[in-house]
């Protein structure tokens, strides 16, 4: 068919379109860190480190920015414990929901899902409230002042916690329902305890899941927004110090840089995740 | 003594499942329902009452930015849609092994990436200064440079942009467990592509547009930072008048109502686009 094969073309010309459109703001975002300009726009003055290394004011570069980098100590602090946490609440999770039997499984398992359809912000400001609410309380009935139910990072912590259990339970679930019985049962015949079971055939199958559940909760923890911008106090993280330089300072190429480290470092973590997920080969 | 273990082992599990729903997302749930039901009058002192949400409905500018909200959100899950089938069908169908691959990665790639950065990246191309205003000034296609920013276009182009990638996963994961016997036998029962593509492609990829319609739709009505950050100051988005209302104006009791308000609006979506094509939330988002 003749005209089957240009719509073919057509239809592949679209599809590096959509891949081009995908890359662009990436690429925008990631070349003008290399430009020794002031600004993060045309015309190319020629290459530089500047934005990353310089350490004196007005190119301030992201190595030397404190701000910035105690942005990025706050995230990838309140990162780690998320996933941790996350990670931990979540294989308990899969386990209840894959081989436990109780009453009313599936409207729990529903939800175990809502957090992932319940906006950010709403997830964010009800948690400010309630936490504030107790800590209101505290203070007026027995004058305890709780510090750690005022926004900072203990919140923070709270609110990207409670829908990232979802993303993590949903992963492990996944391979912990791949998991062949049979294997624990052999353990248990050889004489294995149940904990030694646990820790030397189950755990062992449920790591490479539990890998990648802790890899994507931390970035998305990394990334996150929304639900933060409520939580923060004086400790913000990255997200919020690169939102606050770009909508009060103006944008320096310092961004730009920032971006480029923040992209080369999401993109290690998800090569190592997929790599995690990628079946061993027998040998 | 084993049944003993068994329940001892379930309630152990059970409670962190437990603590975290009740803790965290119920009961701080419940807490904006009731803060949005009771109005300040004085140092402590409260009256209780849907005066918060009578304000909010009588208020044009509030009404009006959840409505505006709440089209444009269709609007661009319509347009994520539309754009994203085509390029999961290439994907799931078209591709060859190995370019699948890498194609589906492809498409991973800006999923990993904050949205902060893919809204900054957008400023750096589109504004006044940025690099397309620039590039046509000196191809001499435009005179003057022009500001592409703070437009209702732009800011659809970037949430199209952001939750793009949540449409296109679930369809290529539908897309792909789909035999193409089905197609063919379509065709051969004499089916037009327009046909074989209604009565059998769509019906069998439901479930993931249900799933990829879902969350592009919360995503994209949840959204802070593009409409903010591409809309400028006019972008009148809805997390916005909730920011306001809760950090600016300190005052949490019509930030609460506005919450809840977007709360029901996003589930009643959400609800009545599940039971429009008769999926459950057990069969399509949790899927992935």
């Amino acid at each position: 068919m003749q005209g089957s094969r240009s719509l073919m073309t057509l239809y592949r010309a679209y599809v590096v379109v959509f891949f081009l459109y995908l890359v662009a703001p990436l690429v925008a975002a990631g070349v003008f860190a290399f430009n020794d300009s002031m600004f993060p726009s045309l015309p190319w003055n020629g290459f530089t480190w500047d934005w990353f290394f310089s350490p004196n004011e007005p190119k301030l570069g992201l190595f030397h920015d404190d701000r910035l980098l105690q942005g990025l100590g706050n995230s990838l602090y309140i990162g780690v414990i998320v996933a941790a946490l996350s990670v931990a609440v979540g294989t308990c999770n899969a386990f209840l929901f894959v081989r436990k039997d109780f009453r009313f499984k599936s409207a729990l398992y529903v939800l175990m899902v809502v957090p992932l359809v319940i906006p950010g912000v709403i997830l964010g400001i009800s948690i400010l409230v309630l936490a504030s609410t107790i800590a209101g309380l505290a203070d007026q009935w027995f004058g305890v002042f709780l510090t750690s139910l005022r926004p900072g990072i203990p919140l923070v912590v709270m609110g990207q916690f409670s829908f990232l259990v979802t993303i993590t339970s949903l992963v492990i679930i996944a391979r912990l329902e791949k998991f062949d019985i049979s294997l624990e049962e052999a353990a248990l015949n050889l004489g294995a305890s149940r904990p030694r079971t646990l820790l030397t055939v189950t755990l062992p199958f449920l790591f490479p899941a539990m890998f990648s559940a802790f890899v994507v909760a931390f970035l998305v923890s990394f990334e996150n927004f929304n639900t933060t911008l409520f939580l923060v106090g004086s400790d913000s993280p990255l997200t919020i110090t690169m939102y606050d330089r770009m909508v009060k300072a103006g944008s320096t190429p310092v961004l730009n840089a920032t971006s480029v480290v923040l992209m080369l470092g999401s993109g290690l973590l998800a090569l190592l995740s997929v790599f995690a997920q990628r079946p061993k080969k027998q040998a | 003594m084993s049944r003993d273990a068994g329940r001892l082992s379930l309630i152990l599990l059970f409670t962190p499942f437990a603590l975290w729903i009740a803790l965290l997302i119920i009961l701080p749930q419940l807490g904006i329902g009731y803060v949005s039901i009771r109005e300040k009058v004085g140092i402590n002192q409260y009256e209780y009452g849907f005066k918060n949400y009578v304000d909010f409905i009588t208020e044009p500018v509030y009404r009006n930015t959840l409505l505006r909200t709440a089209w444009m959100s269709i609007l661009v899950t319509a347009l994520a849609l539309i754009i994203g089938f085509p390029i999961a069908w290439y994907i799931a169908k078209i591709a060859r092994e190995r370019s699948r691959a890498a194609l589906f990665l492809m498409c991973l790639i800006p999923l990993w990436v904050s949205d902060l950065v893919r809204a900054y990246g957008w400023i750096v191309l589109l504004r006044e200064t940025g690099v397309i205003s620039m590039t046509l000034v000196k191809w001499g296609i435009i005179s003057q440079p022009i500001e592409m920013l703070y437009n209702d276009m732009t800011v659809i182009i970037g949430l199209v942009y952001t939750v793009i990638l949540f449409m296109i996963v679930p369809l290529v994961s539908t897309l792909q467990g789909m035999d193409d016997a089905l197609l063919e036998a379509g065709y051969n029962l004499g089916g037009s592509r327009v046909t074989v593509f209604r009565r059998i492609i769509v019906p069998y990829a439901m479930p993931g547009i249900v799933a990829g319609c879902i969350i592009t739709f919360m995503l994209t009505a949840g959204s802070y930072l593009t409409p903010i950050l591409l809309g400028g100051k006019n972008s009148s988005w809805f997390t916005e008048q909730i920011y306001n209302q809760f950090i600016t104006r300190y005052n949490w009791e019509s930030g609460s109502a506005f919450g809840v308000s977007l709360l029901v609006f996003t589930s009643f979506v959400v609800w009545a686009g599940l039971r429009l094509t008769g999926q459950s939330l057990a069969t399509t988002v949790a899927k992935e």
